[in-house]
C-alpha cells in the first residue's frame, strides 16, 4: 500500500507545555489508522498540526512524499485533509445545508452573488440521505440534539471529498445505531481508497473499525501496530503506562439511609411523573436512549429546569428547589454532559473553575481568601491527578479528561452529597474512567448519593446498584444490578414492557 | 563563537525590550502622546494642562468603570449619559429650594441607583437585551430630565455642593480626587472580592456560573444598579464643575464610555475587562483631545481623530493579546 501521509520527528511547544516530543506517524491509502492515548496525550494537538489549526514547532510533513508546509486550514482542505474536531464548530444560527457548504457556496449568478440554494438544498439532502439522518437540510442547526450536530458536522467534513479525513472522537455524543451507521460510512470510504484517522476514548469500537494503531503517551509516540496483533490489555498498558486490572472497581458497599427521594416529580421538559430514592452509598444508573429524558430528570431535581409537579425530599425533609442556587445549599452538586458550555467557565483559570461554588464561602467579608482558594484547588488537583501546568492555566486548554476532573473538584470541594453524573465518562481515557469510577465509589463510601446517567451499557451495567430506564420521558424499567440484563434495559429504552423486579 | 554569543545577547536584549513594550504598552503608548504633543504645542507640557486634562476625564473615567462593570458581564448600558442627566437636574432642582448638599448628593446617587435597577430587572427578569433596554432607558432617562426642568438648565450657587466639582484639597481638583476614590474602590472589588470574580465567570459563560450555584440574576441586576450608581457620581462631579445641570448633560458619553473600556482591553464578548485599562483608555481620549484644542484642530476633524484613535487602540491591544 502507499503511503499518503508521513509525519516526522513532529514536536509541538506550548508555554510550558511539550505536547508532542519528536513524533512519527505514517497514514496507508484505504486505511483507518487509530490515535490512542490518555487525555492530554498530545492527539488533538498533532491533528490540529496536520489541519493547519496549529504550526508545529519542529519536524517534516510529507504528502504522497512530497513535503509540504501546511500553514493553515484552508492550505490543509487544498490539500484534501478534512477535519471533524472534537469541539463542534457549527454556525448554530444557520441551517444544516448553509453549514455543510460553508466557505464553498455555489453561486446561481456570478455579478449578483446570488446563492444556489437549489443545488445546495439537494446535494445536503442526498448526503443526509447516505447518512440515513431524518432532518431536513432547512433545519436549523441550533435547533437540533448534539448528536444530529454531530452528524451535520461528519456531513461537512464528507463534503469536500476529501484524499484524508481526520475524525477526533467523532462517537463521543452518538448513540450506538447512529455510530453503526457513521462506521458504514467509513467503511465505504476506506473502500474508495480513502484513509482516515480516528481517534476515540470507547475501547471497544476501535477493533471494530480500525486497521491499525498508534499510542501517544505524554507526547511521544510509543507504539504503532496492527489492531490485529495487539488486545485491549495491551492498547491500555501502553496509553497508561501500567496495566489496568480491573476496569470497573465496583464494590458492594453498606446502603445507608434514604438521601434523596423523588415523588411524581413532572419538568416544563417534558419528563412525567417520575418517583425512585436514592440511599448513601448507592449508584442510581439511568438508562435509555437519547432524548429520553434522563438529563432531565438531574436537570428538574438541580434546579435547572422548572418543576411543574412533584416533591423533592432530601434526608427526608421535604425542600423547594427553584434554582440550582437551591440545589447547591441542599448538597446537590451537576456534573452536566456538555462540560465545555455547562460544566466550566472556559475562560477562568483552573483554581477559579474548581473553586466556583464556594468562592463566597470561601470569602472573608466580601473578599476573596486566595490562600484557602489555592490550598483547596491544589488538594483536589492533587487528589484527582489534574494534569495542568499550574493552577492559574486556563481551562480552555486543558484536555478534555481534565476538564471534567475540574468539574467534578468543583463539586468535591463543595462538600456535595448527592452528585448527579450526567456521561461522568464521555471522552475521558481508559485510566481516568477508572479513575473516575473510583471516586464515585469513594464519594458513596462517605455516604453520598449518586445518580449516573449513561449511554455506555457496559458502565451501567458494572456500576450501578440500581438501574432505572427511561423512554419518552417516564420511567419503563426498574432493576436491580445483579438482575440487569442488557436486552431487557434495552428492551425498556424501546418503550417495551415494564420488566424487572422493584 | 564570541559574536555568536554576542548576537544571542542582542537578541535577548531585543526581546526583553519587546516583552518590557507589550507589557507597559499603556505607558508607552501614552508616553509618546506626550512627547508628540509636547513637541507640537508649547502649551501642553505644564502643570495646569495637566490638571486641566485630568479633571475633564474624571467624568469619562467614572462614567467608563460603570461600563467596564456591565461589559464584563456580556452586556451594555447605553444609558448613562441620561442617567447622569436626570440624576443631576434632579439635585440640582432640591438644591434650588435651599435643600442640604449632602441630601442632594445622595439624591443624585439614589436616582442614579434607581434607573440603573430599572436597566438590570429588565435585563435579567425581563430578559430584555441588554442594548435594548438601556436604550429604551436612555431615552426615558433623558426626557425626564427635560420634562422635570421643561428644557432648561438649573443654576447650582450651593458652594458646598459646587466644591466638589470646582474646589481643590492641596491643589488637587475635587473631580481628580473622586474619580481616584472610584479607582481604588472598583477596582478592589473587581480583583479582590468574590463578586468581581463572579463577574468575570457570568461574563465567561452564564450557563456554566448558573449550573454552578451562583445567582447570575441577581448579581446582573446589581451590576446594572452600580452602573446607575456611579452615573450618579458622575452627574455630581459634572454640575458641581459647571455650577449648573443642564438636562442636555452628558449626551454622547455613553460612547466615550464605552471607548474607554474598550479601548482598555475590555470584551464586548464579556469575561474581560479591568479599571486601570479603562483608565487607560479614557486617558487616551482626555489627552487626544485635549492636544488637538491646542494645536486649534477644529472639533469637527477631532471626532474623526478620536474614531481612529480608538480602532487603533483596540487593534493594538488584539495584537498584544496574541503575543502573550
Ligand atoms: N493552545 C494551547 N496552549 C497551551 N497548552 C495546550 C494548548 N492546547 C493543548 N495544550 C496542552 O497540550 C497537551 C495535549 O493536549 P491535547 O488536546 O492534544 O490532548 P488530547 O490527547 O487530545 O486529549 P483528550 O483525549 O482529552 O482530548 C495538554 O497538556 C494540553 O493542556
Ligand atoms: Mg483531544
Amino acid at each position: 500500500m502507499a503511503k499518503v501521509l508521513q509525519m516526522k520527528n513532529i514536536s509541538k511547544f506550548f508555554p510550558g507545555v511539550k505536547a508532542l516530543d519528536n513524533v512519527d506517524f505514517s497514514l496507508d491509502s484505504g486505511e483507518i489508522h487509530v490515535l490512542a492515548g490518555e487525555n492530554g496525550a498530545g492527539k488533538s494537538t498533532l491533528i490540529k498540526i496536520l489541519s493547519g489549526a496549529y504550526q508545529k514547532s519542529e519536524g517534516e510533513i510529507f504528502l504522497h512524499g512530497q513535503k509540504v508546509e501546511i500553514n493553515n486550514p484552508i492550505k490543509a482542505k487544498k490539500l484534501g485533509i478534512n477535519v471533524i474536531y472534537q469541539e463542534l464548530e457549527l454556525a448554530l444560527n444557520m441551517t444544516v445545508m448553509e453549514n455543510i457548504f460553508l466557505g464553498k457556496l455555489p453561486l446561481s449568478n456570478r455579478a449578483f452573488g446570488t446563492v444556489d440554494f437549489n443545488k445546495i438544498y439537494q446535494e445536503t439532502k442526498n448526503i443526509l440521505n447516505k447518512l440515513g439522518l431524518d432532518f431536513t437540510p432547512n433545519a436549523l442547526v441550533g435547533d437540533l440534539r448534539v448528536a444530529d450536530q454531530q452528524m451535520v458536522e461528519i456531513a461537512k467534513a464528507l463534503l469536500g471529498n476529501p484524499e484524508i479525513l481526520i475524525m477526533d472522537e467523532p462517537t463521543s455524543s452518538l448513540c450506538d445505531s447512529e455510530i453503526e451507521r457513521l462506521f458504514t460510512v467509513m467503511n465505504d470510504l476506506k473502500k474508495a481508497d480513502k484513509s482516515i484517522i480516528f481517534i476515540s476514548h470507547r475501547m471497544e469500537e476501535l477493533w471494530e473499525v480500525g486497521d491499525k494503531i498508534s499510542i501517544l503517551r505524554s507526547g511521544k509516540m510509543i507504539t504503532t501496530e496492527s489492531l490485529d496483533e495487539i488486545d485491549e490489555n495491551g492498547v491500555t498498558t501502553a496509553m497508561v503506562g501500567k496495566e489496568i486490572k480491573n476496569k470497573f472497581p465496583k464494590q458492594k458497599l453498606n446502603i445507608g439511609d434514604e438521601v434523596l427521594k423523588v415523588e411524581n416529580l413532572s419538568s416544563n421538559k417534558g419528563i412525567k411523573n417520575i418517583s425512585f430514592k436514592v440511599n448513601a452509598g448507592e449508584i442510581l444508573g439511568i438508562s435509555g436512549l437519547v432524548g429520553s429524558g434522563r438529563t432531565e430528570i438531574l436537570r428538574a431535581i438541580f434546579g435547572a429546569d422548572k418543576i411543574e409537579e412533584g416533591e423533592i425530599y432530601i434526608k427526608s425533609k421535604r425542600v423547594k428547589i427553584n434554582s440550582p442556587n437551591d440545589a447547591v445549599k441542599y448538597g446537590i452538586g451537576l456534573i452536566p454532559e456538555d462540560r465545555k458550555q455547562q460544566g466550566l467557565v472556559l475562560d477562568l483559570n483552573v483554581k477559579d473553575n474548581i473553586t466556583l461554588s464556594i468562592l463566597k464561602k470561601l470569602a472573608k467579608s466580601g473578599v476573596l481568601n486566595e490562600k484557602k482558594m489555592k490550598e483547596v484547588s491544589k488538594e483536589y488537583i492533587d487528589k484527582l491527578s489534574i494534569k495542568t501546568p499550574n493552577m492559574n492555566f486556563k481551562s480552555k486548554l486543558l484536555s478534555g479528561g481534565n476538564q471534567q476532573k475540574v468539574v467534578l473538584a468543583k463539586w468535591l470541594c463543595a462538600k456535595s452529597n448527592v452528585f448527579l453524573f450526567d456521561e461522568p465518562t464521555r471522552g475521558i481515557d481508559v485510566g481516568a474512567k477508572v479513575e473516575v469510577y473510583e471516586l464515585m465509589i469513594e464519594l458513596a463510601k462517605n455516604g453520598a448519593a449518586i445518580i449516573m446517567v449513561s449511554s455506555e451499557m457496559p458502565e451501567i451495567l458494572n456500576m450501578s446498584d440500581r438501574i432505572l430506564v427511561m423512554h419518552e420521558g417516564e420511567i419503563t424499567g426498574k432493576f436491580k444490578a445483579e438482575d440487569a440484563k442488557a436486552e431487557n434495559i434495552l428492551n425498556c429504552a424501546m418503550g417495551g414492557e415494564l420488566s424487572g423486579n422493584k | 563563537m564570541v559574536t555568536s554569543n554576542h548576537s544571542t545577547n542582542t537578541n535577548n536584549h531585543l526581546s526583553k525590550l519587546k516583552n518590557f513594550t507589550y507589557k507597559y504598552i499603556y505607558l508607552v503608548i501614552i508616553l509618546i502622546f506626550v512627547v508628540a504633543l509636547t513637541i507640537l504645542s508649547p502649551h501642553f507640557f505644564s502643570y495646569n494642562n495637566f490638571i486641566n486634562i485630568f479633571r475633564q476625564v474624571s467624568v469619562n473615567f467614572i462614567l467608563g468603570v460603570a461600563l467596564t462593570y456591565v461589559i464584563i458581564t456580556a452586556g451594555i448600558d447605553l444609558s448613562v449619559g441620561s442617567i447622569l442627566a436626570f440624576a443631576g437636574v434632579t439635585a440640582g432642582l432640591f438644591l434650588r429650594t435651599g435643600g442640604n448638599f449632602i441630601v442632594a448628593i445622595l439624591i443624585a446617587l439614589l436616582i442614579g441607583s434607581i434607573c440603573g435597577l430599572i436597566n438590570g430587572v429588565l435585563v435579567a427578569k425581563a430578559k430584555l437585551a441588554p442594548f435594548i433596554a438601556t436604550l429604551g432607558m436612555m431615552s426615558i432617562a433623558r426626557g425626564l430630565a427635560l420634562v422635570v426642568t421643561s428644557g432648561n438648565s438649573i443654576t447650582i450657587d450651593n458652594a458646598n455642593y459646587t466644591f466638589l466639582g470646582s474646589g481643590n484639597i492641596y491643589s488637587i481638583p475635587m473631580p481628580v480626587i473622586i474619580a481616584i476614590i472610584v479607582l481604588i474602590i472598583s477596582s478592589f472589588i473587581l480583583r479582590k472580592t468574590w463578586f468581581g470574580r463572579y463577574l468575570y465567570a457570568i461574563g465567561g459563560s452564564h450557563e456554566a456560573s448558573r449550573l454552578s450555584g451562583i445567582k447570575v440574576d441577581k448579581l446582573i441586576i446589581f451590576t446594572y444598579t452600580i452602573s446607575g450608581f456611579l452615573s450618579g457620581v458622575a452627574a455630581v462631579v459634572l454640575t458641581a464643575r459647571l455650577w449648573s445641570a443642564p438636562p442636555i448633560a452628558g449626551q454622547g458619553y455613553e460612547l466615550d464610555a464605552i471607548a474607554a473600556a474598550v479601548i482598555g482591553g475590555a470584551s464586548l464578548m464579556g469575561g474581560k475587562g479591568k479599571i486601570l485599562g479603562t483608565l487607560y483608555g479614557a486617558m487616551v481620549i482626555g489627552i487626544i483631545r485635549n492636544g488637538l484644542n491646542l494645536l486649534g484642530v477644529s472639533s469637527f476633524l477631532q471626532q474623526v481623530v478620536i474614531g481612529v484613535i480608538i480602532i487603533l487602540a483596540v487593534f493594538l491591544d488584539k495584537m498584544r493579546n496574541k503575543n502573550e
